[in-house]
């Protein structure tokens, strides 16, 4: 047995790693505001890396700008912003790990990051249990509001009802449901049917696939025997490339069938091939058309630092508004300390690129404009219809008497 | 003697790590031991049994699953659920989950379950001489298999999210920098006690034995043993120490999900054995921690290109290092010594 003599090879592995970490100093010595001279250093962490990467990297590109823009107008309170880049890889734990990394180590004043609800439940412990805050720029499923997390993408009640409020009043009765199997599409599925059970709608199949998922045949030959007046999707990621294909393969049209998708913005109609998708409907609160002089300009920056090929969607400009809602926040408050931003957060306003957006005070969404679309053969999408103004942020559908029974 | 030293020299490092590392580079080494034990396991099954298990991460799973099924039920809300029902729909507490409430069913599921499966399987495969890649094949099918379960079953297992938000783990304050040293300081202990058991099973004449199965099976079936029970309680003893890596994962990190237990994550269990040395206990042990502080370290550094310098690691190691970084070692030493190299490590 020779192996013991091996001990050293341990040894001289374990050594250096403990002086290496051992000797990584930790900045900031006891600030908790991020904030050391004329900075202030502030978390991006989205995926960078693995299958989430595609999405998550242009919201990581479109928090930069808005980075770059306050600092071209000199800055938060006088200082300098810098941004602290993270990757979460497209993996949960990794997530909660590198938050924790950017607020122990970096002592950032705020973290902009995270996709999936998945890496949101990851990262929420984090930020509650060091009292930092996250802000979370997609929509997702509701039913969630940390004190520590401000969630700048929609909520059910901003996306999901209004989209199925649109449905309704175009006279569609017989909806299939589609979505990849998470927590987003089954809560939003929860939602869905208790929306139909109140209002008579039936749904005729309610269908799951693996994240990833590429073999839809099964799934569109069960749509189209059972004839729904629509079909709703909340497929993620890559499956919408391959779901829209063979569902146009099989002779399904917009026109008879449309598909409302909650998840496929114009960067996911580029991979899917506007020749695919057009015609069929998406719910969103802002698209590259939108007009509002806010969008003008931040969809004219985006292409400028980026490239004129380059699109923005509603993830890319919730990002983007949630640093500019933190900074202004911040300025409010007078400092970047976590507990003074969270205390003069309500209220705080901004005239997005979405349109007017504004912080509820308590439970950190924003107020935000539905929006229904209609993706066009050039890849853009064409708005149909848009709420009166801005809808107020109810994570928990409590407004709502059909949704009593979901939480 | 000079091993023995080396052990205790490793020890003493593990004891003094807490002195001089932040909570957070702590948390992260703990987290690394979690791999490492995985790793003694995996070097057991693979390097000495030659079962080249690809799965690793359901028994991962499965004590991961058992302990924190407990400690959700610990902080669960005045219904007795675990938050994730709450948002699944569920209103009332699945049978399933109902012995997990008692810590000591749950202590002893967390190596008792993965054992079980383990020795279930070996038993059904090993009987039917399956071996080699075969084997291999299976086994990463069976991690497939566990994720879409996990995924699958939402209101049972909290789905892709798995279960989060830890705050206690029994008495230990996990939001607390004191609990989760001493949350360290179980896993460092366990790791420690881990490497000397295996220690012990791989001298024994059990040991032996395994090595002769891997070497030659039908040898050792002609000498009268049962090869097929050799490697099924191997492959048994090796998901236990995954099960209870698993388990201690759930305090140090405060996640478990079914990211963690699918094909790729399982690959990189195996990945850190591979470029330590699957021969050796210590170089598995080596190799773990090495792969999952290089992969810290390089996308901290660079987030953006991290994974290419990983990967060149791991072809690096490959090409210039196939027994990996004991077989590294142990040509220096040998060379060193001017002593010809024997074939056989071990």
């Amino acid at each position: 047995m020779r192996l013991g003599n091996l001990h050293r090879a341990l040894l001289a592995l374990l050594l250096p790693a403990l002086l290496a970490t051992g000797c990584v100093s930790e900045p900031g010595a006891g600030s908790t505001d991020g904030a050391s001279g004329d900075e202030i250093r502030v978390g991006v962490l989205h995926s960078l890396s693995g299958t989430m990467a595609i999405s998550e990297v242009t919201v990581r590109d479109a928090e930069l700008l808005a980075v770059e823009e306050l600092n071209a107008a000199g800055g938060v309170l006088g200082k300098k912003l810098v941004p602290v880049v993270e990757d979460g890889a497209s993996d949960w734990p990794t997530f909660a790990e590198k938050a924790q990394k950017l607020i122990s180590q970096d002592r950032v004043a705020a973290v902009f990051g995270g996709w999936t609800s998945a890496s949101r439940k990851a990262m929420l412990p984090v930020f509650e249990r060091n009292k930092a805050l996250l802000w979370y720029p997609v929509q997702y499923e509701g039913l969630e509001s940390s004190p520590y997390i401000f969630y700048t993408g929609a909520t059910t009640n901003q996306q999901i009802v209004p989209a199925l409020d649109y449905l309704a009043s175009q006279g569609k009765k017989r909806m299939f449901l589609v979505g990849s199997d998470y927590v987003f599409p089954r809560t939003a599925n929860k939602i869905i049917k208790a929306y139909a059970a109140a209002k008579g709608i039936e749904v005729l199949g309610e269908e799951y696939t693996p994240l990833g998922h590429t073999e839809y045949s099964t799934l569109v030959n069960k749509i189209s025997d059972a004839r729904p007046d629509a079909v709703f999707n909340t497929l993620n990621g890559d499956s919408n490339v391959a779901f829209f294909k063979q569902l146009r393969g099989s002779g399904i049209t917009a026109g008879t069938t449309p598909v409302v998708s909650v998840s496929v913005a114009e960067e996911e109609v580029r991979g899917i091939g506007p020749e695919n998708i057009a015609g069929h409907l998406v719910a969103w609160n802002y698209y590259q058309t939108t007009r509002t002089p806010a969008n003008e300009s931040f969809v004219k920056a985006f292409k400028a630092k980026y490239g004129a090929d380059k699109v923005t969607s509603d993830p890319m400009e919730a990002g983007y508004n949630a640093v500019k809602l933190w900074a202004e926040a911040v300025k409010k408050a007078g400092t970047a300390e976590v507990e003074a931003v969270r205390q003069a957060s309500g209220g705080i306003a901004l005239d997005a690129p979405e349109g007017r957006t504004t912080i509820h005070g308590d439970n950190q969404h924003v107020a935000k404009t539905a929006r229904i679309g209609v993706v066009q053969p050039d890849g853009q999408i064409r708005e149909v219809w848009a709420s009166d103004g801005p809808i107020e942020p109810d994570p928990y559908l409590k407004g709502y008497d059909w949704a009593s029974g979901l939480s | 003697m000079s091993g023995r030293i080396s052990l205790v020299l490793c020890v003493v490092l593990l004891a003094v790590a807490p002195l001089v590392l932040s909570p957070f580079r702590l948390g992260l080494l703990a987290k690394y031991l979690c791999f490492a034990i995985v790793a003694v396991g995996i070097a057991l099954a693979w390097g000495r049994g030659g079962m080249l298990t690809l799965g690793q991460g359901v028994f991962f799973g499965l004590g991961g699953y058992a302990m924190g099924m407990h400690l959700k039920l610990r902080e669960a809300g005045p219904a007795g659920l675990p938050d994730f029902m709450v948002w699944s729909g569920v209103e009332e507490l699945p049978a399933l989950w109902k012995p997990s409430a008692n810590p000591v069913f749950a202590l002893a599921a967390v190596v008792v379950l993965p054992g079980l499966v383990a020795f279930l399987l070996g038993l059904l495969v090993f009987r039917q001489r399956v071996r080699g890649a075969y084997f291999a094949i299976l086994s990463q099918a069976l991690a497939a298999a566990f994720v879409i379960l996990l995924v699958g079953r939402q209101g049972l297992t909290g789905g892709t999210n798995g279960l989060t938000n830890f705050s206690r783990f029994f008495a230990l304050d996990l939001t607390d920098p004191g609990g989760r040293r001493v949350v360290y300081a179980i896993t460092a202990a366990a790791l420690v006690l881990t490497y000397l058991a295996v220690k012990l099973v791989v001298r024994s004449r059990f040991g032996a034995l395994l090595v002769a199965v891997r070497d030659h099976e039908d040898r050792v079936r002609f000498l009268g043993y049962d090869p097929a029970l050799v490697k099924t309680i191997t492959f048994a003893a090796s998901a236990v120490v995954a099960g209870l890596a698993g388990a201690l994962f759930v305090p140090v990190v405060g996640i478990i999900s079914p990211a963690l237990l699918g094909v790729v994550p399982s690959l990189e269990l195996l990945v850190g054995v591979a470029l330590g040395g699957r021969f050796s206990l210590a170089g598995a042990v080596a190799g773990a921690i090495a792969v999952n502080y290089a992969k810290t370290l390089f996308s901290e550094d660079f987030p953006e290109g991290w994974l290419y310098l990983q990967g060149g690691l791991f072809v690096l190691v490959l090409v210039f290092a196939p027994r990996g970084l004991a077989g590294v070692v142990e040509a220096a030493r040998d060379r060193f010594r001017r002593r010809p190299r024997e074939e056989v490590a071990g």
